[in-house]
């Protein structure tokens, strides 16, 4: 099965990204902060991860350069979710090695839209 | 809503459009028609169909514009598009003489997701296609979705379905909440307001005709028209592109499958036509 690790600081976010991405066949594994997510990648690098920007403790853009530079961190196919949408956020994303980007809020069709942008649907 | 009421509207739209609807529909004809007797300050259906059939061509026009379904999304279902940059754009390059044009149709646009996919599919291609002419050309018998798609703003929402976020960075500009496709694509389409149950005699000819998720609504016997005057707007050896749940089969026998990709139509070579069979060779 797909793997998704789902980052991000609100329950409520993590619940619904969870089960839209239940309904796409990937097994969630969830993270609330850049830190926690460092530790989940460090046990197991997942296939995908869905990463909030604006988190306590470690933000998303920091932890997508620390991913980036760890053994097999090239890996994982990360999609960007924030509530930033202008574009100088959506470029600096992509710039950081991100594969995708969705503004909140999202939908089921957004979301299965951008993973099958990166292959994963 | 009265049955004799359901019945005119059923009965306007599909002379009008060819649209096929039926009396379960009559909530959806209600939702759909409701916005506009209250903007025209009308006091009923019945009396929007008495002004819409006497003549009154601007309310006729909001009737159909309120009853056609313009759902639509950029690159929509992927593989028509992968079609038109794998088999299509390097089978037309390859038998057309250098310089010469190439016409693309897309006859029903909606909102404009269609064309511009396509716009964004020619420059990926810029190099193969080494400065040949390409026009597409893009109509739809709504004006108000015509005019949206001229407009090239897209929400939020919209920019989000189909389109990767590379090609919205490359070809969007954000003003205020919603998205600004770039004036340049824009400019690379001709819109323009054609309905399908029209004859499309003065348009010339097409070596692509996308033409998706329309005739779904239509009854086989303007289905088979269709078929019929898209095959004479369509070269000898060019390609029709139909939506998922739509086919020739059974409807004309005017086309039939590309030889190596089931989904792709083109025109069935007649004997009578032997200059279209060299072509094709
Ligand atoms: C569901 S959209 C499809 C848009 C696009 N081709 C796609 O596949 O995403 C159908 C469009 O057909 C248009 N339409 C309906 N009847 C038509 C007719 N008789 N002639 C031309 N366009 C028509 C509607 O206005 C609507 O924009």
């Amino acid at each position: 099965m797909k793997t998704c690790l789902v980052v991000d600081d609100s329950s409520v976010i993590r619940k619904v990204a969870r089960r839209i991405l239940e309904g796409l066949d990937f097994e969630i594994t969830e993270a609330e902060d850049g830190k926690q997510a460092m530790d989940r990648v460090a046990s197991k690098m997942p296939d995908a991860i869905l990463l909030d920007w604006n988190m306590p403790n470690m933000d998303g853009y920091e932890f997508l350069l620390k991913l980036r530079q760890m053994a097999g961190g090239d890996r994982p196919k990360v999609v960007f979710c924030t509530t930033e949408n202008d574009i100088s956020h959506i470029a600096k994303a992509m710039d950081s090695g991100a594969d995708e980007y969705v503004m909140k809020p999202f939908d089921k069709e957004i979301l299965c839209s951008k993973f099958g942008e990166v292959g994963l649907v | 809503m009265s049955a004799p009421v359901i019945l005119r509207v059923i009965d306007f739209i599909n002379k009008a459009a060819g649209i096929v609807l039926t009396t379960e529909k009559a909530y959806f004809v209600e939702a759909r028609l409701s916005p506009v007797l209250r903007e025209e300050g009308l006091p009923s259906i019945d009396e929007l169909m008495t002004r819409a059939e006497r003549g009154d061509r601007r309310l006729a026009q909001r009737v159909i514009d309120a009853l056609t379904t313009n759902e639509t999304f950029f690159f929509r279902d992927k593989t028509p598009f992968e079609h038109f940059r794998n088999v299509i754009i390097p089978e037309l390059l390859a038998r057309r003489p250098a310089g010469k044009t190439l016409r693309i149709w897309c006859a029903a646009c909606s909102s404009g997701q269609e064309p511009y996919s396509l716009v964004m599919v020619l420059d990926e291609l810029k190099a193969q296609l080494a400065g040949r002419p390409v026009e597409i050309h893009a109509s739809d018998i709504s004006e108000a979705i015509l005019s949206k798609a001229k407009s090239g703003i897209f929400n939020q929402f919209e920019v989000q379905r189909g389109l990767p976020t590379k090609m919205l960075l490359q070809y969007f500009q954000k003003v205020g909440d919603n998205w600004q496709i770039s004036p340049e694509v824009v400019k690379r389409v001709n819109f323009f307001k054609f309905n399908l149950l029209e004859e499309p005699k003065t348009m010339g000819t097409f070596d692509v005709i996308f033409c998706r998720n329309v005739l779904i609504y239509f009854d086989r016997p303007t289905r088979a028209k269709i078929f019929d005057r898209l095959a004479d707007r369509l070269a000898p050896d060019g390609f029709l592109l139909l939506g998922g749940a739509e086919s020739t089969f059974g409807v004309t026998d005017r086309f039939t499958s590309h030889p190596k990709e089931r989904m792709l139509h083109v025109p069935l070579m007649r004997r009578a036509d032997p200059a279209a069979r060299t072509a094709i060779a």
